[in-house]
This record gives structure tokens, sequence and C-alpha cells, in this order.
């Protein structure tokens, strides 16, 4: 497909992020690779300690990584890098975080904690650009300019999240990691929060890494999705591809377990459960293999074999 | 069909005390719960669904008071309850609850044992090798393996899924009649989510158990409700059996929250997002209290308040839209891409069976 000629802005190959000490180590992620091509939006799949945050994080580098690569726009960024380069990927690459209530400081003002990243990077910026830098991040994520001089709890969770975007956008970012960026929120306020997200990629051509445990959000805002399941992505394809033919029977187990607002469909419903121990991998080990254009799944022969029956169906 | 009636609600009024000021968190709902069956209340954070739950167990905070009205349980009437004496009586015998975050509502310091026998002491006066093999009991009739040694171990040493499992083995450790829960499986992943609601479910059925789930997504409960309510400003907007109000809904306010489920969303178009904020409780409503955020609201919204339209014996809905003198106001077109759902899947046209 058209893949082959699009542009990749992340590359992450082999990586592994290790936690504990030498003695007891704890791999977290074990050997992750993928690309993310530019203006897409990536969804990473995963229940809590699959190590789908682990990744976001290392890629920012707040996690040091163990081993493997993270390459973005072609340079390396993940281990040693010149302190040149590391304030350039500090301000092209932001986050968006889970809990609006917990990552905003409560003693600033919404003036400084949107442009305290600014100030990190742009040392000689003038009071008064400042102020216009962030009444214009502020009116972007549909916040009033005079919102700037309150405090977070004077906000509702909606608009503490909307005041997180301010300040990641504020940095002008190319690439954005959102860790469950709406999983603290009411449903009314989701919709919000998704539409502004998809609004900013359009009218700047953003790329997304989208992390989420909700396969049910990500159909709706990702192009391409790979799940992650202890620290091992188990499958990666596009996203109406990965909910036509889900192959990998941990996929399979998150479909299935998506509640959908449909009585009758819900009641026949058959939740499928996973349990690792189903897969024999002490002989034929698994490999991470293409078994249809741009669908990628871990697998050792015997079972690949079988996927490859159910995609004739 | 006549359904014995296990708890009844009669124009109930719950008010609170904030900064001098008065708010008035449930504005007068009247609401009869069967015995046996699923309740679900929907509404916004903010829209007194756990308020209006913890009416009847006791559990209101101390600057609240039920203003008027009335709550029949058993021939009592638990809103002219004021000392924690009657209250004993109730909480946990009669009714439990299942709290929202499984990690705040244990205790990190004794184990789940001990948690357990607690409540069966206290209530069942059972004790020493008595309570123990009924807290074992209890223990794997929630689905966890090796009870005998999950008996012994402290909360940090469960994941989020077993510790709410734990929570609700000791809400049924007292043979509870009516259970409810609030937000059983907001803090959870979807799949554990999907075990706990079965696992409610089970019990239900084992225990002919009446559950009230307390939730303001109305995506998870199409599975586990028979009958649900959905709640906006302190009153219940519309309330029929889940068939009715997925396949049927009459308040601008449902076709809302329905519309804003990103299951139903189209890629590439906009979610349907519900304008503006929900009332000030501490202002007097008048009129519809969803009129200023509904784009589609009538006159007479804004004037008075409705009251019920019966749809069905079983399906009523506090809408002006109802009213035979009011325009036709079709529901979204969204909305009829419920049924097309399946499995995940949007199904081309002719899902209908």
């Amino acid at each position: 497909m058209e893949n082959n000629n699009r542009e990749v802005l992340l590359s992450v190959k082999d990586l592994e992020v290790t936690f504990g000490s030498k003695r007891k180590p704890f791999k977290a992620v074990k050997g992750v690779s993928f690309d993310i091509y530019k203006g897409e939006t990536f969804g990473l799949v995963g229940e809590s300690g699959s190590g789908k945050t682990t990744i976001g994080r290392a890629i920012i580098r707040i996690n040091p990584t163990s081993a493997g690569e993270v390459i973005f726009k072609g340079e390396k960024i993940n281990g040693k890098i010149s302190r040149e380069l590391d304030k350039r990927v500090t301000q092209q690459i932001q986050m968006i975080f889970q809990d609006p209530m917990a990552s905003l400081n409560e003693r600033a003002k919404v003036d400084y904690i949107v442009s305290e990243g600014l100030m990190n990077v742009q040392k000689d910026l003038s009071k008064e650009e400042r102020e216009a830098k962030v009444s214009k991040a502020l009116s972007e994520v549909g916040l009033l300019p005079e919102f700037a001089s309150r405090f977070p709890h004077e906000f509702s969770g909606g608009q503490r999240q909307r005041i997180g975007i301010a300040r990641s956008l504020i940095m002008e970012p190319e690439f954005i990691i959102a860790d469950e960026p709406i999983s603290a929120l009411d449903v009314s306020i989701r919709a919000q929060v998704l539409n502004l997200l998809s609004a900013l990629q359009k009218e700047r051509g953003l790329t997304y890494l989208f992390i989420a445990h909700d396969l049910s959000v990500m159909r709706f805002i990702t192009d391409r999705i790979a799940v992650i399941h202890k620290g091992v992505i188990v499958e990666l394809a596009e996203t109406e591809k990965l909910f036509a033919h889900p192959l990998h029977p941990y996929t399979r187990a998150l479909l299935s377990a998506i509640p959908m607002p449909d009585p009758i469909s819900e009641k026949q419903k058959k939740l499928e459960t996973y349990d690792p121990s189903m897969h024999d991998y002490s002989v034929d080990k698994p490999v991470w293999t293409e078994i249809e254009e741009g669908h990628f799944i871990m697998g050792n022969e015997k079972e690949l074999a079988e996927y490859r029956e159910r995609l004739k169906d | 069909m006549e359904r014995e009636v296990i708890l009844s609600v009669k124009d109930l009024n719950v008010k609170f005390s904030l900064r001098g000021q008065v708010l008035h968190a449930i504005r007068g709902i009247s609401l009869d719960l069967y015995k046996g069956e699923s309740l679900a209340i929907v509404g916004e954070s903010g829209s007194g669904k756990s308020v209006f739950t913890k009416n009847f167990i006791g559990l209101l905070d101390k600057n609240g008071w039920v203003d008027s009205g009335e709550i029949i349980y058993n021939g009592m009437d638990l809103a002219k309850f004021k000392t924690e004496k009657e209250w004993v009586k109730i909480r946990g015998k009669e009714v439990a609850m299942v709290m929202q975050d499984p990690m705040t509502s244990l205790n990190p310091l004794k184990t789940v044992g001990w948690q357990i026998e607690e409540a069966l002491k206290l209530h069942q006066d059972l004790s020493g090798e008595a309570a123990r093999k009924k807290a074992i009991e209890i223990l794997s009739d929630v689905g966890i393996q090796e009870p005998e040694r999950r008996y012994k171990q402290y909360p940090h040493e469960f994941s989020g899924g077993m510790r709410q499992r734990v929570v609700i083995a000791i809400a049924m450790a007292c043979n509870p009649k009516i259970l409810i829960c609030d937000e059983p499986t907001t803090a959870l992943d979807v799949t554990i989510q999907a075990q706990i609601l079965d696992l409610i479910r089970e019990l239900q059925k084992k225990y002919q158990l009446t559950t009230i789930y307390i939730t303001h997504d109305l995506g998870v409960v199409a599975n586990v409700a028979d009958r649900i309510a959905v709640m906006y400003a302190g009153d219940i907007v519309e309330i029929g059996t889940c068939d009715e109000v997925f396949y049927q809904p009459q308040h601008p306010y449902t076709w809302a929250l329905l519309s804003s489920l990103p299951q139903l969303g189209i890629k590439g178009e906009d979610l349907y997002s519900i304008k503006g904020t929900p009332p000030n409780l501490f202002n007097k409503i008048r009129g519809d209290a969803f009129a200023p955020r509904n784009p589609k609201a009538l006159k007479i919204d804004f004037l008075h308040r409705p009251p019920y339209f019966e749809v069905s014996p079983t399906h009523k809905a506090r809408t002006w839209l109802l009213d035979p003198r009011s325009p036709k106001v079709e529901p979204p077109a969204s909305l009829k891409n419920i049924r097309k759902i399946r499995g995940a899947k949007l199904v081309e046209d002719g899902g209908e069976e």
C-alpha cells in the first residue's frame, strides 16, 4: 500500500526497558519495534501493567532504555544524546497525561503551567510574547484567554485536560504522546476532548501516539493499532483490519470485552479469555511476522498457519 | 405482571448546606425498586446518582439531609432514620455497597480474610473457625483461586480486579438483599471490567439479589441492567427497560448521552458532544433542567418543569416532547447505528433480524 512511500516520523527498534536493581531486573518492555508515520494516529493498547505507558515514557526520555533504539526524524534519541538534540526533542515531542487532576501544579496559575515548558526552551522570550502565546494556546483548545490568571482547582475535569493539551501545544510539537487522555473523564466530556484532538491534528498535521486500554475509543480515533501484552507487541494492524480480523487470542479477548451500547448483541456476546499458557513456545519459538499487508502478528509456525486459515474466511 | 417492590422512594428531596448556601441535590425523585431486578442509574458526575443511593444506606455526608419524602423498605421509612443504631440494622445486612476504587475501600494493614471476617462477626455473630470457613467460602464464591492461601494475604498482594472481587466478597458477607455498585468497574481494565460485571450478574442470580449499578457510561450497562434510570441535575429524566432506553430513547438528554459514545462515532467525523455545563444546583431550576444545553429545546422547556409522560407501562420520560401538542423532533440519526453494531463491528444495512 501507500505505507511504503509514507514518511516515518518515529521508529522504535527492539526497545527494552528494565526496572529494578541489577540483581533483580524486571523487563517491562521486551524487544518492541514499530514505526509511526507522519500525520497518523498510532494506538497502543493493552491492560494495566502491559508496558504501554512505559513505551511512551521511554520515547519522551523519561524512562531510560536498556536496549534498542528510538529514532525520531532519522536521529537516535534514546540513551546519551547531545544537549542540543535533547532540547530539540523536548520541544518537538510532547505528552498529554491521563489524570488532569494530578498532572497540573495546584499552586501555579494556568499562565505559568502552560508556558513553563516554553520558558525552558526559549529563555529570551519577553513577557508580552509569552502572554500572547499563552492566550493563543488557550483559545486554540477552546478556553478563554482570561483563564490564564486562574488556578487549576477552579476548573472542571474537561477544562483541566484542555489546559494539559494547551501546555503541549504551546511548544509547537510535531509529535504528541497522549497517555489515556480521556480515561478519567465523563462520557460527555470525552467526546469534547476527542473532537479537540482530531481537530488539532487536522489543523497542524500532528502525529499522535495514543495510549489507552479501551478499544472502543481506539477504533474511533486511531489509524493503526498495536496490541501489547506483558511488554511484547502481539499484533499490529490498521484499525479496521484489526477489528475485521483480530487474530491473536489476546486481541480477540480485548475485543470481546468492549462493552457495546446494544442490549441484544450484548446479551448474546461471549467473552473470550486469554490464557498465555495456551501458547506452546518451548520448541517452536514465536516470530514477528507480516501475515497480510500491514498486519503483523507474534506467533510460531503452527499458530501462523492457523491464523492464515482464519484470514481466508 | 405484578412484581414485588422491595424498596420504594417517594418524592425524595435531599439538600446540602455548603458554605452557607443550600444545594438542592435530589429534586423530588420517586422510584420503585423491584425484588431481584438490576437497575442501572446513569448520569454525569454531579447529577446526584451517588447521593441518591447513599440515602438507602445512611451514608449521606454530614452536611446533607433528607428535606422531604419517604424511602420505604420492609415497612420502615429509611428517610426518618437518625442514629447510627438504626442504620446498623440496615447497612450490610439489608443493603450493601461496592465502591468505585478497590484500592481505597480496603484496609491496607489487615489481611483480606480479617476484613471479610470483620463483617461476619459484626452481622452474623460468627467467630473463630466458623468465620474463617465462611470467609474462605465467600472468597471462592467471588471467583478467587486458592482461597485458603489468598485468605492470609494483604490487599497489596492482589491486582485491581482481584481487589474489587474482595470488596464484593465483603459486601456479600452478610447476605444483603440489595447490592449497590457505585461505578464498580471505572478504575479497572476493559477485560477485567467484563469479568467483574459477569461476577455480579452471577451472584445476583445465585442469591436473588436486587442490584443497583451507578455509572456514567451508558455503554457498559446494556449487558447488566434490566431497567435504566437516566439522571440529570438531581432528577430521573427517563426510566425504562434496557431495550426501551437503548432502542427508543425519548429524552433529549438520553439522546445526547447515547450519541456521545465513541462506539457509535464515525471515524473522521466529530463525535457528538454535549455543550455547556450541568446547571448549578444552588440556584432554583426553572423548567426542564437540560433545556439550556439542548439545542432543540422548546420555549416551554424554559418555563415549566415537564411531568412524566408514559411511553409504555414500564417506560416514562420527563420531556415536553412527549406532549401531544409538541412539534415532532427526531432523535439524532447516529442512534440508529445502535442496532447495527455487532461484536464491535459496524454491520452494513440489512442488519435487522
